[in-house]
């Protein structure tokens, strides 16, 4: 058992580091650019491909570069620490499925135009209302119905959707210029990007055997992204409550630093253990996603859960320990806060995935987290 | 990184999870799993058990019986036990007064003492509190006179643990009133509990049981040669000790193991009460949360220092496990209140004991250093606050 990042790990996370921290020197530079569409500067996101991290978690076959989960995951915590809205969960989301379903041509057309940071997909998943159903006539299939929201969908070169079949789920690549295909896109309370997309006969490309329910792929996946974004969060929770100790350091009330009440130094004590919990968990979800994926499907839900509930805590105290300057746009620990908010009601929020964990609680004595 | 143990840790929990589970008696490990009270006997035999494997005291220096264990295996060691229901090594001897003896003590201290301290054939008790140093625990007043070479100790100790099946009581008293500071007069004193002048009162807990003490001493003298150190260091004996303490208290594996048997108890009723049920798992994932902190914290502790964030271990792991047994008493529901029923009771023994145990470790968050202790030094140790 090993918790420590390698000295090739360590150099891609200082590269990543180095790179975001440039690129989002300020609150008020992510505020500019989270300000104009696409929402996100194309310009990082070349420079993250040139670095090679959106590669990352494809084969090298495919066009990818052959690392795993824990490189995936050092990405997203530096993603997480400066609150970079480039849209990297829908490259790990969309692309992974890609990578899992799709036929040797598909693969090659659309990962190794993703890992150059040439394509940018979306996952189209949550329907709105009733489920979008795919329908084929001989060897041609369109879809029909509404996801919303999705993420970064108006910016999407290419949507991988997801459609009820015949055999169960089926997964679809969508052009969004085709016909059929409504696209309109709003920003969210994060500064990210949503899209409401309407299917009225579109054309879409099986992604793999449209007549094998592709369930099980579409679990593995949403858990890859679970757990990615779980990091993001771990990133974002660490900056938050650093910058909220700092405060305390400085900030001064009643001709004292605040950090001499310690109604406020023991808040920010327990802020510190929910940080230090998530970060096990998400962890541990990352290497069982790694060594045994076969059990990553419930180890993300049990990480997500545990980032659902730090994220508020953290979020929340974050913004009351500051006091006013806490409310305000200007200030860091907002933004903080709304993206935690997010990250948790993106592919389930933790009383979705505490139901999922507490349906199956009677079927295991204890819960061991090493097999 | 990488999650699995590797061939090694592995076939070390094996052992250690056969040897648990065959060498020690199924009785005593019978009396942990149903949440007994366990008698002094039962306690020294385990033990000498353990002992005589050389898996008492693995934490000490190997001259003195430790096992060069990685922290890993330390863990996984204290984590079999408690999954296996194995009493673990009396505290006040294996973690908290041996290896302030290995690291202190004199040769013929270490050599007087630690083989019967790894062994249980010297009972140790905890003589620290104080009526008006509990916390705040540098402001004891016991006092330790020198008179030739005799000290003669006067004053009085609070809250010690089995105090009533002590043979030797590990003191800190105050060996100079005039020093600058309080933590500089302060000596780590080792007392025969036989001693004349030395009384042991019983105090009575909420649960009804009997397991704290006052200590008296009214001209208690004692043999200068059972310093432990220098004269006036104890503070710095006594915080190496509390590191140590706190480490070993956050019992994971007994709480897993606590939890999983709620649910056998509990039968089909979490699985048809939803409300039950979503507290069962939010437990469920805070102690694999917990798990897998003690984990990272051992595996980067590879220097043998505590890591900084084992207060988190301690205060989530108390919480967790008062949270465990507020849950019996839940699951119990009416039942909880037959505490008092004999053995003709329809009334099943778990839910029989459930309130007293929920009551009784309210103390979890108070001894080992409050929880509100163990805030403050993540707030300034940690966060710099
Ligand atoms: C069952 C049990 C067994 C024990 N066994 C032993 C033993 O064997 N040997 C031994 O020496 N001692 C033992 N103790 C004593 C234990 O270590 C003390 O109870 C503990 O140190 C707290 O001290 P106190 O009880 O005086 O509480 P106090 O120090 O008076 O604290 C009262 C409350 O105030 C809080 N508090 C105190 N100071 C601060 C502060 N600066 N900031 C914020 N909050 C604060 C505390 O956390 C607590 O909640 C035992 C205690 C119990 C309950």
């Amino acid at each position: 058992m090993d918790f420590t990042l390698d000295s090739e790990q360590t150099a891609l996370r200082d590269a990543v580091r180095g790179l975001l921290s440039k690129s989002y020197d300020s609150t008020e530079t992510r505020r500019e650019i989270t300000k104009t569409d696409p929402g996100f500067s194309e310009k990082t996101w070349t420079q993250l491909a040139e670095l090679g991290a959106l590669g990352l978690p494809f084969a090298e076959e495919d066009g990818g570069f052959g690392a795993g989960p824990v490189e995936v995951s050092i990405v997203a915590e530096e993603i997480g620490r400066v609150l970079a809205p480039e849209p990297y969960l829908e490259t790990i989301l969309a692309g992974g499925l890609v990578a899992d379903l799709g036929s040797a041509e598909q693969r090659a057309d659309v990962i190794g135009r993703v890992a150059e940071g040439a394509l940018v997909l979306s996952l189209a998943h949550h329907d709105i209302g009733d489920a979008v159903v795919a329908t084929a006539s001989g060897d041609t299939w369109t879809l029909s119905g509404v996801k919303e929201p999705v993420l970064h969908g108006a910016r999407a070169d290419l949507l991988v959707v997801t459609a009820r079949t015949d055999a169960g789920v089926g997964v679809f690549l969508v052009d969004p210029s085709a016909d059929g295909v409504e696209r309109t896109g709003y920003r969210t309370h994060d500064g990210g990007r949503a899209a409401r997309v309407a299917f009225d006969g579109a054309a879409a490309t099986p992604l793999g055997d449209p007549t094998a329910d592709a369930s099980d792929a579409v679990a593995l996946a949403k858990a890859r992204g679970q757990i990615a974004l779980g990091h993001e969060a771990v990133g974002a929770m660490d900056v938050a409550l650093r910058t909220t100790t700092e405060y305390l350091k400085t900030r001064k009330q009643f001709g004292v630093p605040l950090n001499t009440f310690q109604a406020l130094t023991f808040r920010a004590a327990d802020l510190y253990v929910s940080a230090e919990l998530a970060r096990s968990t998400v962890t541990w979800a990352t290497l069982v996603l790694q060594d045994e994926p076969e059990r990553a499907v419930e180890a993300a839900s049990r990480a997500k859960m545990q980032v659902s509930r730090a994220g508020r805590h953290i979020g929340q105290e974050a913004i009351q320990l500051h006091g006013g300057i806490g409310m305000t746009a200007e200030y860091s620990v907002g933004h903080y806060t709304s993206r935690l908010t997010a990250i948790d009601h993106t592919l389930g929020d933790g009383s979705e995935h505490l139901a999922r964990l507490a349906s199956t609680v009677t079927d295991h004595g204890v819960v061991d987290p090493i097999g | 990184m990488k999650l699995r143990l590797s061939e090694e840790d592995a076939a070390f929990r094996e052992e250690m999870r056969t040897f648990f589970t065959t060498q020690v008696p199924q009785s005593i490990r019978d009396t942990v799993a149903a949440r007994r009270e366990l008698t002094k006997d039962q306690i020294v035999e385990t033990q000498q058990i353990l002992n005589a494997a050389g898996l008492a005291v693995p934490n000490w220096p190997v001259e003195w019986g430790g096992k060069d264990w990685t922290p890993l295996q330390r863990h996984i060691w204290h984590e079999e036990m408690q999954l296996a229901s194995v009493p673990a090594p009396l505290a006040f001897n294996a973690s908290m007064v041996g290896p302030v003896i290995a690291a202190f003590g004199s040769q013929e201290v270490k050599e007087r003492f630690l083989p019967a301290t790894a062994n249980l054939d010297i009972w140790w008790s905890q003589g620290f509190s104080e009526p008006d140093a509990g916390s705040d625990l540098a402001s004891l007043r016991t006092v330790a006179r020198r008179e030739g070479d005799e000290y003669v100790v006067n004053g009085q100790k609070t809250w010690t643990t089995l105090g009533q099946y002590g043979d030797w009581i590990f003191t800190l008293v105050r060996t100079d009133p005039d020093a600058p500071k309080k933590q500089q007069g302060i000596s780590f004193l080792l007392i025969d509990m036989t001693s004349p002048g030395l009384t042991v009162r019983p105090i009575e807990l909420i649960d009804g049981g009997h397991e704290v003490n006052e200590v008296f001493f009214e001209d208690v003298r004692v043999p200068a040669e059972n310093l432990v150190g220098e004269e006036n260091r104890g503070w710095d004996y006594a915080k190496f000790l509390l590191g140590n303490e706190r480490v070993g208290v956050a019992p994971v594996g007994s709480t897993k193991r606590w939890l999983a048997a709620a649910k056998e108890l509990a039968g089909d009723r979490i699985a048809g009460d939803p409300v039950l049920a979503t507290r069962v798992a939010g437990l469920e994932n805070e102690l694999l949360a917990l798990e897998l902190t003690a984990l990272r914290v051992v595996a980067h502790s590879a220097d043998g220092k505590p890591h900084p964030a084992s207060s988190v271990l301690k205060l989530r792991g108390t919480e967790l496990q008062q949270a465990v047994t507020e849950l019996y008493v839940d699951l119990a529901g009416p039942l909880s209140l037959a505490s008092g029923a004999g053995d003709g009771s329809g009334v099943p023994d778990w839910a029989r004991v459930s309130t007293p145990q929920y009551l009784n470790f309210r103390k979890a968050s108070i001894y080992g250093g409050s929880n509100e202790v163990q805030r403050q030094i993540i707030a300034k140790t940690i966060l710099g606050l």
